[in-house]
């Protein structure tokens, strides 16, 4: 899978670098270091954007293409924050008959953002999935780990209400 | 701090008593001092999951209230090993097995059994019950015929508790070593136990320690290999999880015989149960001086960390899982150099997994000759194997080596749910190979599963019946290898994709007879010239099935049919008129609008038959669970 | 020595080989060749592309000869039918995600997959299937990348990462998706790549080529208001040769001139005039520099893609480099102000062609502080494959061609000139002339042979006159981070150092003929080629650049002496500093 790369402005803040800063130097001089700084640099950002990476590969001396390279080939690693919330619309067959689209289309309106993308608040994120194998409830959506089904566009606003 | 094997033995005795109170032995005395019974509760991932640290600390909360917390010990012990009843509660010395238990059971359990003396019926696993008589989990059918070797502190003693490891003769071995043993003879009782790595190929432990060995004096590492991830298997897990000093204890002495000084355990990051028990386990062990400097007060020292992978089954690959360790994409390299020569940052290297290292302890304690009394002529010792797929009992087992398939399923397993009948076995996951009905009595072993096609692979033993297609099961892990494959290579990074793409076109019902020659063609040639050990045994579900279940194949090639009713589309839903009620429940449920009511009412019906649209159809199978009554919709 | 031998039977053939070699080594000292596509010696060893499988008694599945060791009683062999199906199924497996545009691909004919699959009768469409599709990445001056020709042997992540120490591009993403690029899939143009090329000569196929600029060279020659003049650089003489079959090695400097000549170029010139122009300025500027004690050690600024590598990885070191232009963009800048105030010639109308060894020098022709006459100094810079193939285009019988010189009067250069293709070459070039200024005599010995060959690092210290000068010479970008992070530390003082941004100097630069692995492996190509330069050097009479009479002339004429007010003014440029 090619890893999605982000749409969101980098609004790292002192103390996140502070920390990263620390955890690079923690790590300094121990020999493959790379995966435990970028696993540690995930935790603290929720995700490996390119100012992350840039100051890990300036800071240990590694290409920037290797840290790229390492952190595209792991899943684990994320290149795209997701947010408070992870909403997740599936576009399976099931769920795409059943209007799947047009709970997406509403989805966009509301949260301002498009598939794919996160709010600014980092609050909510919006993604299309594959079936989730919820067919019987189609069309459904999840906010984490919570699943909704039997929608109709005029449903969203309640359901993100209670997350806001 | 531990200075000494007396000190060892004082702590050791002092335990024994605690650790035989759970060993329900008929007709032996046991006593732990003041305390009556203890409580174990399962802390493994699955019984975690299902809110087992919860039910502890109602569990405890109830015994204070009850006033009896001196008499009862609570104790958080890794997995049992019998998932599908989880979460598992057993109360020692009688060994009563409560399965399935929620949290509101827990003041029950306390108040009739702990304080009233009197097991609660109602919540035992069912097959312990005979009567008025209980049973002890010992004497249950998927117990009985295991042999716990690599499991056998699972579910027995608090893994966060070293003195717990201690009194079950924890350390003795690597005391033992460096006080007694030169290295040559570590090595040599290794040899001869016969033990071979219970991680994939089955290589003979031994010989990989007396090749590390013989390098020059200098640098070299221990490696530990958690990189579980072969799916549904999950016995270095449960191993981490439940018996961490095992592994310490284990990787210590291979530190001692190869003259290395640094270990490293590579663990899944998705196992945070696991890391953090082992680290904590780490850090008692150097507490206590089993880590570190003048371990026993010789001159070994010894000490390890945890590195963690990040997603990349290729990282359970050995020479990839270095390549990770050392900070880079975990792409695998050629061999030779063997880790044993050249292996991590250059240096000799052993790698063994963890159920490998989990036997160590217990092949210096009892000998070489105790281990290779289990398991057949080549194949010594036990295996852990994960029970899963359409099985009643799925969970982990420990069995000797040369137990039959048979056995397993049937009678380890609890046998096929739902009266279906046995199709076939798939072990070794995505690198391994489906065992037909026809060879259910074939004695499993390194050696016999090759033989099939297959291969022991880390354990993962997924049983199928007949409703499963298998050529969709050779596409699914094909998938997964396809995912999986780190890309170095020509014929894996390519080839699995053309020849997944070319399973898709069968199961769409396009495919070809000369399709079939492709499929074996490429297959073969992937597993002869693939650089690391994803790539040469990815193509085996494919050519396993194909040599088994042909005629499965030549079914969705010609008649364009799925036998099994699995690929989508090779058949449509339908509606059996007759035996349709008309209650339109499935109606309902359709999310594309499929299903309508005909003008048809069926003799002794009383509303008109429902009918489905082929056309409209996206075979989501949301309606067949609605008409379960009444049985009218039918794959064609 | 037979102690360090082993004896393996190769194809029912017994042979001694060395115990440490591989198998496709022991092969060929059996004369027999085992194809490769990803190995590279000493640059890419990874055994990824899996073509070169052999059977080894005794192993399971096939072994990849290329990384794979000898050993005593060894049985191989190489050629059965199981292995020529094997190699046959894995060119088609790679055809099938491969961009097959052979028709029209710059690398047809000297492409290395192509070759094999000839060799083994492959069905091109025998497998089938979805392929990912990628952008071509026409960012920079010097490089265009397409990844849909690539086929992931990672030659050219080697090249760069190992071999140049830069690590610009690399392996992203995993499995089938797999891809060659950039962090953060960033075009080439937006990192800190310095053009060298050095991945293109790395690459088997067409995936990594040259910006093309001949059709810009052919426009101008058939636009009757311009006049075009071309110069050529030190090292093709010693290289274009390959272009049309000759063996790496050949000087075919008089028919590469009737070639130029025969294509319409108003004005066929030597390079080796500017390269004595610039020991002149460069020498001149070593001196002031060594009295004064003032930003040293002087480095060298001739090879563009050096120098866009010290403003990209080593800012703290752009004040030591050289403010003299290249060789290059010296000519380029003498031609459009001297030449054309003497035959009066708009500097407009001017159209100034380079034919050099060098990606990088595409780059350098953009760059600012590079237009003496108010446009640019250089117009074009076309690499020697390009100039091999507009000769090709042109119907050039090039091996018919009778020799002929350079134009006058910019067609005398000396044997100091010539080596500027070599590693060193400037080096000795600068010490001939220094030499002889500090010492006021003729010198006896005009070889400076510790600063030869193709080492990556040489170090001498020479004693001129009185003084002491502690030189070092460094090609390869890897060895200039090694060196200037030993300056860096203290642990290493020089006063002068030549940088040449890729291995063994021009001869061996990123615009050179591409030679497939077989040949990269088994021939010193570096040595082979500056053979050439050095030979032709031993036998001019000029061989120091002081001595060149056009160069005097210039000066006479024109810029008075070296580093003069005026000579800053057109053969001087500025450097800025990059970062990453």
């Amino acid at each position: 899978m090619k890893k999605k790369m982000t749409s969101v402005a980098f609004n790292g803040t002192a103390e996140q670098l502070a920390k990263l800063d620390e955890l690079i130097a923690k790590h300094k001089g121990e020999k493959g270091a790379l995966m435990p700084v970028l696993q540690g640099a995930q935790g603290i950002y929720g995700y490996l954007p390119i100012e992350v990476q840039k100051h890990i590969a300036l800071s240990m001396d590694v290409p920037l293409s290797e840290v790229y390279g390492v952190a595209t080939f792991y899943s684990q690693f994320i290149l795209n924050p997701k947010g408070e919330y992870a909403v997740s619309v599936c576009l399976g067959t099931a769920c795409y008959v059943k209007g799947a689209g047009l709970l997406m289309d509403k989805l966009e309106s509301l949260l301002g953002i498009k598939n794919g993308e996160i709010s600014n608040d980092r609050k909510f994120s919006l993604d299309a999935t594959r079936c989730i194998g919820a067919c019987g409830l189609a069309p459904v959506l999840t906010v984490n780990e919570e699943v909704y089904g039997r929608l109709t566009p005029d449903m969203i606003k309640g359901i993100l209400d209670k997350y806001n | 701090m531990i200075k000494n094997i007396q000190e060892l033995t004082a702590i050791r005795d002092a335990y024994a008593g605690k650790i035989n109170f759970r060993q329900h032995n008929p007709g032996v005395e046991v006593s732990d001092g003041n305390i009556k019974k203890h409580v174990l509760i399962c802390g493994g991932t699955g019984c975690t999951s299902s809110k087992s640290v919860q039910i502890k600390a109602k569990m405890e909360e109830a015994i204070k209230e009850a006033g009896i917390q001196d008499e009862v010990q609570v104790v958080l012990t890794g997995c049992f090993g019998l998932c599908a009843l989880g979460p598992i509660v057993i109360v020692y010395p009688e060994g009563t097995f409560y399965s399935r238990i929620e949290i509101k059971d827990a003041e029950t359990i306390v108040k009739e059994h702990l304080v009233g003396g009197n097991p609660v019926k109602s919540l035992l696993y069912s097959q312990t019950v005979k009567g008025d008589e209980i049973l002890s989990l010992n004497e249950t059918a998927f117990y009985k015929k295991q042999k716990r070797v690599a499991l056998r502190n699972c579910g027995v003693i608090d893994p966060e508790c070293i003195n717990e490891y201690i009194g079950t003769n924890g350390y003795m071995a690597l005391a033992k070593v460096v006080t007694e043993m030169p290295p040559d003879d570590v090595i040599n009782t290794i040899l001869e136990s016969g033990i071979r790595g219970r991680g994939g190929g089955g290589f003979p432990t031994g010989r990989k320690w007396m090749f590390a060995a013989a390098q020059p004096k200098g640098q070299k590492y221990v490696v530990c290999n958690g990189d579980e991830g072969d799916p549904g298997a999950f016995m270095d897990r449960s191993i981490l999880e439940g018996d961490p000093h095992a592994l310490i204890e284990a990787m210590a002495i291979a530190g001692y015989a190869i003259g290395a000084n640094q270990g490293y355990v590579y663990v899944r990051a998705e196992y945070p149960i696991a890391v953090n028990r082992l680290q904590a386990a780490i850090d008692s062990a150097r507490k206590e001086g089993l880590l570190g400097k003048n371990i026993f007060g010789t001159d070994f020292e010894f000490d390890m960390q945890i590195r963690l992978g990040a997603g990349a089954f290729v990282c359970g690959e050995e020479t990839a899982l270095l390549t990770s360790i050392e900070g880079n994409r975990g792409e695998p390299r050629p061999r030779p150099p063997f880790p044993a020569v050249k292996g991590l940052f250059g240096k000799p290297t052993i790698i063994n997994n963890v159920e490998t290292y989990a036997n160590i302890p217990q092949i210096i304690l009892k000998g070489a000759d105790w281990f290779k009394s289990m398991g057949t002529e080549k194949s010594k010792g036990t295996k852990v194997f994960a029970l899963g797929g359409k099985i009643t009992n799925t969970g982990l087992v420990e069995i000797p080596m040369g137990t039959t398939l048979r056995e397993v399923v049937e009678e380890i397993g609890g046998g096929i749910p739902n009266g279906k009948k046995f199709k076939a076995a798939q072990t070794g996951g995505p690198s391994g190979g489906c065992i037909p009905a026809s060879k259910y009595d074939v004695e499993i072993d390194y050696d016999n599963l090759i033989a099939q096609g297959s291969m022991m692979g880390s354990g993962g033993l997924i049983v199928m019946d007949e409703d499963t297609c298998m050529v969709d099961l050779a596409k699914f892990f094909l998938e997964f290898t396809v995912d999986e494959s780190c890309g170095k290579c020509a014929p894996c990074r390519i080839g699995t994709v053309r020849l997944l793409e070319i399973l898709n076109k069968i199961t769409e019902g396009n495919g070809e007879m000369e399709d079939l020659d492709k499929l074996e063609e490429l297959a073969n040639y992937i597993k002869s010239a693939s650089l690391c050990g994803l790539g040469q045994t990815a193509p085996n579900p494919v050519l396993s099935t194909l040599a088994n279940f042909r005629d499965e194949y030549i079914a969705h090639i010609v008649d364009k049919k799925c036998p099994a009713g699995v690929c989508k589309n090779l058949f449509t839903y339908k509606i059996d008129l007759d035996k349709c009620v008309g209650c339109g429940m499935c109606a309902k449920q359709c999310p594309a609008d499929a299903i309508s009511r005909t003008d048809y009412v069926a003799e002794g019906h009383k509303l008109a038959s429902m009918t489905i649209d082929a056309s409209k159809c996206v075979k989501c199978g949301a309606c067949l669970p609605t008409c379960k009554k009444f049985n009218a919709i039918y794959k064609g | 020595m037979m102690e360090n031998m082993v004896n393996v039977k190769i194809n029912n053939k017994e042979y001694s080989v060395p115990a440490n070699s591989t198998i496709l080594e022991a092969a060929r000292y059996a004369g027999i060749d085992i194809p490769t596509l990803c190995y590279l010696k000493d640059i890419n060893e990874i055994g990824a592309c899996r073509l070169c499988l052999v059977e080894v008694k005794g192993a399971r599945g096939l072994c990849a000869a290329c990384v794979y060791p000898v050993n005593e009683g060894m049985e191989i062999q190489t050629n059965t039918p199981a292995i020529r199906k094997a190699r046959k199924t894995n060119l088609e497996l790679v055809l099938s995600a491969h961009k097959k545009k052979c028709l029209t691909c710059v690398r047809s004919t000297s492409c290395e997959l192509q070759k094999l699959c000839l060799e083994y009768g492959v069905d091109e469409d025998h497998f089938q299937g979805n392929n990912n599709s990628y952008p071509i990445d026409f960012s920079t001056a010097s490089v265009v990348r397409d990844n849909e020709k690539c086929i992931l042997c990672r030659r050219c992540v080697a090249a760069c990462k190992n071999m140049q120490g830069i690590g610009v591009i690399g392996a992203n993403d995993r499995g089938f998706d797999t891809h060659i690029a950039s962090a953060f899939e960033l075009k080439l143009g937006q990192t800190s790549c310095i053009g060298c090329g050095q991945c293109i000569v790395a690459c088997p196929v067409g995936a990594i080529y040259e910006k093309d600029e001949t059709q810009k060279v052919l426009d101008a020659i058939a636009d009757p208001t311009k006049h075009v003049a071309i110069c050529a650089a030190p090292s093709i003489r010693a290289t274009l040769g390959e272009c049309f079959g000759y063996e790496p090695g050949t000087d075919v400097e008089g028919k590469m001139v009737a070639a130029l000549k025969a294509l319409g170029f108003d004005g066929v010139y030597d390079m080796n005039l500017t390269a004595d122009l610039t020991i002149m300025e460069e020498a001149t500027e070593f001196l002031g520099r060594f009295k004064e004690g003032k930003n040293l050690p002087l480095i060298t600024s001739c090879s563009p893609g050096w120098v866009k590598y010290c403003e990209h990885y080593f800012p703290e070191f752009v004040d030591n480099i050289s403010s003299c232009k290249s060789p290059q963009q010296m000519f380029g800048a003498m031609y459009k102000t001297y030449y054309a105030e003497k035959v009066g010639l708009d500097p407009k109308d001017i159209v100034f062609v380079s034919a050099i060894p060098c990606t990088a020098k595409k780059f350098e022709v953009k760059r600012d502080f590079q237009n003496a006459a108010g446009v640019p100094d250089v117009d074009i810079a076309i690499t020697t494959r390009e100039l091999g193939r507009m000769i090709q285009q042109a119907g050039i019988d090039f091996k018919a061609l009778a020799d002929e010189k350079f134009d006058v009067p910019f067609g005398i250069g000396s044997g100091a000139g010539a080596i500027f293709g070599a590693t060193g070459g400037v080096m000795e070039a600068a010490l001939r002339t220094a030499a002889e200024v500090i010492e006021g005599k003729k010198l006896e010995k005009l070889e400076f042979d510790d600063v030869r060959g193709t080492e990556g690092i040489k170090r001498a210290v020479y004693k001129l006159g009185d003084v002491t000068v502690r030189v070092a010479v460094v090609s390869g970008t890897a060895n200039a981070k090694k060196l200037l992070t030993a300056i860096k530390n203290g642990e290493e003082q020089y006063d002068f150092i030549e940088v040449m941004a890729c291995p063994g100097g021009c001869v061996n630069g990123g615009g050179q003929p591409t030679q497939p692995a077989v040949v990269r492996n088994n021939v010193d190509l570096k040595a082979l080629r500056a053979s050439v330069l050095y030979t032709a050097d031993k036998n001019m009479d000029l061989r120091k650049s002081h001595e060149n009479s056009a160069v005097k002339m210039l000066y006479d004429e024109y810029f008075g002496e070296p580093n003069s007010h005026k000579a800053h003014e057109i053969l001087h440029t500025k450097y800025v500093k990059r970062g990453l």
